[in-house]
């Protein structure tokens, strides 16, 4: 098990008063939860994972989501099985777009 | 002057009958259906056939003549040697015997598969040399220019008194190896799996054969087709949903060809639910060369598919296919003839769309799915992969690709070739790379080139989780690059790309992310899927598929 916590510049996303929870933690899957955080430019990320030593592939798919997505202003937690980037990139997105609500 | 040396012209058929000759002295004279008492299958093998013989072994991905490789391996070696083999597939363990047991000593293939590595292993310590790798197109031609069989050991469902067979819905590569060999002077040897006084229907004609000899079990066939919905990932869906709108719909692409993955079956199941959405029905996935696979079931009883050709059947798929005679090409007896020949033509000259996948791809797009220490050739891949030029009729989806790569005044159309991949496979593994291990594979094989499936200049799109690449809009070798780099992911290669030229890609339409594509992420989840389990396929069926036993788990 290793924790890592990164912090990101990231567009503000308009505060939304539910969290969201997207995805399970089994193999090769992750678990994102996603809720309003303290700093409305900065998107702050807290991940648990079972697989060792991959902080820089973490760090790469996170800065890319928090760059090309609005996530300021989210506190985000991820229990993860060894999920790849993919899955990863795509659990962000469906978490992202379901704090945000209908909005697309 | 002086006269010309006489020459016998027909040596062939002399040759042919002393052969016919001397199993008729051993009371092999192949009378009553040409049939052979199975426990004389040697003795037949080793009277007709000669050192130095080129033998054809019918065996592909699925339909194989295994009771005939496994008498063949079970040949003396002093009377049997220095056979040069041509066959579709190396497949079974009796394939690579033949070799090691120093019956034969050279191999012109397409496909290894299971036995790769094992084939690594003999040419590393040259006891086989192989004559060329090819697809399996190109190996058909050559039976009928400089690689013609002298003997051809096939497999049919049945034979009758005559000795005519019924090949039954696994039909492959059978008639174009029968004829290869029967009018060139050769001799055809058929293990049938029963005997019948009346053929369903007649495959081939009774005068094409020479022997035929019933096997103790009938002929070993692969569920190659078979994918389990179940397994189908969310990005899969993903990726599906970013081909059908970025690519299927763009193109209004109507004739095409699958891969055998889970990424393509994953398309296939989102006909009838995400493309029948988006108004797709009846504009694309209309016209297939295809294997019935089990997971276009949905879309065929949705209304999508007007008609399938195949290169051959699938396990459990034969009721379906019968009960469908408008879609799947059958005879009068009701039952699927598929032909891989005429199958494989038609994806050559007739589809306008080639998808599959890939392990591993390098910065100009080339691909191959071959890896250290396996040598395991391609199949149909690079022919279906491939742009032909010999093409001439125009479609709007060939039209707008070749407008796309060559401007409006293109002389010529495109086949959009696409090559699906998640950026990792398994274990963390880049499909991605700088240099493919095909380029280490040649080292170690002794090989004229790399074995590479299909050619970066063919392809015209790569979808990943990440996007979409469309390589026709790209004018140089750096803009091509940086395409791939642009859909490559956290791969060192992807990490690698310059972001301001893929940034600059994008706004041209040359990089799409699935939010440039309108699509919405949420929506990418397994009940997309139009079925979930391999008991869904079943249903959608009606029952009429009977899904092989390990695919069943209720």
């Amino acid at each position: 098990m290793e924790t890592l916590d990164f912090q990101f510049a990231s567009a503000p996303v308009s505060r939304s008063a539910h969290a969201a929870l997207c995805g399970v933690v089994g193999s090769g899957n992750l678990e994102i939860l996603v809720q309003a955080g303290d700093q409305p430019a900065t998107c702050q990320v807290s991940i648990k994972t079972s697989a060792r030593g991959f902080g820089a592939t973490w760090q790469a798919v996170l800065g890319s989501f928090a760059a090309s997505h609005p996530a300021g202003g989210t506190r985000i937690d991820i229990n993860d099985m060894g999920a790849t980037p993919a899955v990863v990139s795509l659990r962000l997105a469906q978490a992202l777009a379901e704090y945000r609500g209908g909005e697309q | 002057m002086n006269a010309p040396q006489p020459r016998q012209w027909d040596s062939l058929r002399q040759n042919r009958a002393r052969r016919l000759e001397r199993a008729a002295s051993l009371g092999l004279a192949g009378q009553n259906g040409k049939e052979i008492p199975v426990d004389r299958i040697v003795d037949l093998l080793e009277a007709v056939i000669q050192p130095g013989d080129r033998v054809c072994l019918e065996g592909n991905n699925q339909k194989q003549a295994d009771f005939l490789a496994e008498s063949l391996a079970d040949c003396d070696p002093a009377r049997i040697n220095h056979l040069s083999m041509v066959q579709s597939v190396l497949a079974l363990p009796s394939h690579v015997d033949l070799f090691e047991r120093g019956l034969a000593n050279r191999l012109d293939f397409s496909f290894s598969g299971p036995q790769g590595a094992r084939l690594a292993k003999l040419v590393q310590e040259q006891r086989i040399e192989i004559g060329a790798i090819h697809t399996y197109l190109e190996l058909f031609g050559r039976y009928f220019l400089d690689l013609t069989p002298n003997i051809a050991l096939i497999a049919a469902q049945a034979a009758d008194a005559e000795g005519n067979l019924y090949l039954g819905p696994n039909t492959e590569d059978t008639p174009a190896i029968v004829e290869a060999t029967a009018f060139k002077g050769g001799i055809v040897v058929a293990q049938v799996n029963q005997r019948l006084d009346k053929l369903p229907r007649v495959d081939v004609p009774a005068d094409w054969v020479d022997f035929t000899v019933q096997a103790p079990r009938p002929n070993y066939i692969e569920p190659l087709f078979t994918r389990d919905p179940a397994q189908i990932t969310e990005v899969q869906v993903l990726m599906a949903m970013m081909a059908i709108k970025g690519i299927y719909a763009e193109y209004g692409v109507k004739r095409l060809n699958h891969g055998i993955g889970f990424d393509t079956a994953a398309i296939e199941l989102l006909l009838p639910t995400y493309a029948a959405e988006l108004g797709l029905k009846g504009k694309i996935c209309t016209h297939w060369a295809l294997n019935p696979h089990p997971t276009l079931i949905p879309a065929i009883e949705s209304g999508f598919v007007e008609s399938v050709h195949c290169f051959g059947s699938e396990v459990g798929m034969d009721n379906y296919v019968a009960a469908r005679s408008d879609v799947f090409f059958t005879g009068a007896d009701g039952s699927m003839r598929s032909n891989r020949a005429f199958s494989q033509t038609a994806g050559l000259y007739a589809c306008d769309m080639f998808i599959g996948s890939t392990l591993q791809m390098d910065l100009a797009g080339n691909s191959s799915t071959a890896t250290l220490g396996r040598i395991t050739g391609f199949g149909g891949a690079p022919n279906m992969g491939s742009d032909p030029h010999g093409r001439r009729h125009a479609s709007p989806a060939w039209l707008k690709a070749g407008r796309e790569a060559a401007g409006p005044n293109a002389i010529r159309g495109r086949k959009l070739v696409v090559q699906m991949v998640e950026t990792f496979r398994e274990h963390m593994a880049p499909v991605f790379v700088e240099e493919l291990d095909a380029w280490q594979l040649q080292k170690m094989m002794g090989a004229e080139l790399p074995p590479i499936m299909i050619y970066g200049d063919d392809v015209s799109h790569i979808v990943t989780e990440e996007g979409i690449a469309n390589l026709l809009l790209c004018r140089t070798p750096e803009e091509r690059e940086q395409a791939i780099r642009g859909v490559a992911g956290f791969t060192p290669v992807g990490m690698a790309r310059d972001k301001a030229m893929v940034e600059n890609l994008r706004d041209r339409g040359i990089v799409r992310r699935p939010e440039d594509l309108g699509i919405d992420p949420r929506l990418a989840t397994r009940d997309l899927l139009a079925a979930r389990s391999v008991k869904d396929l079943v249903r959608w069926s009606g029952g009429l598929y009977a899904p092989p036993s390990r695919f069943r788990n209720w």
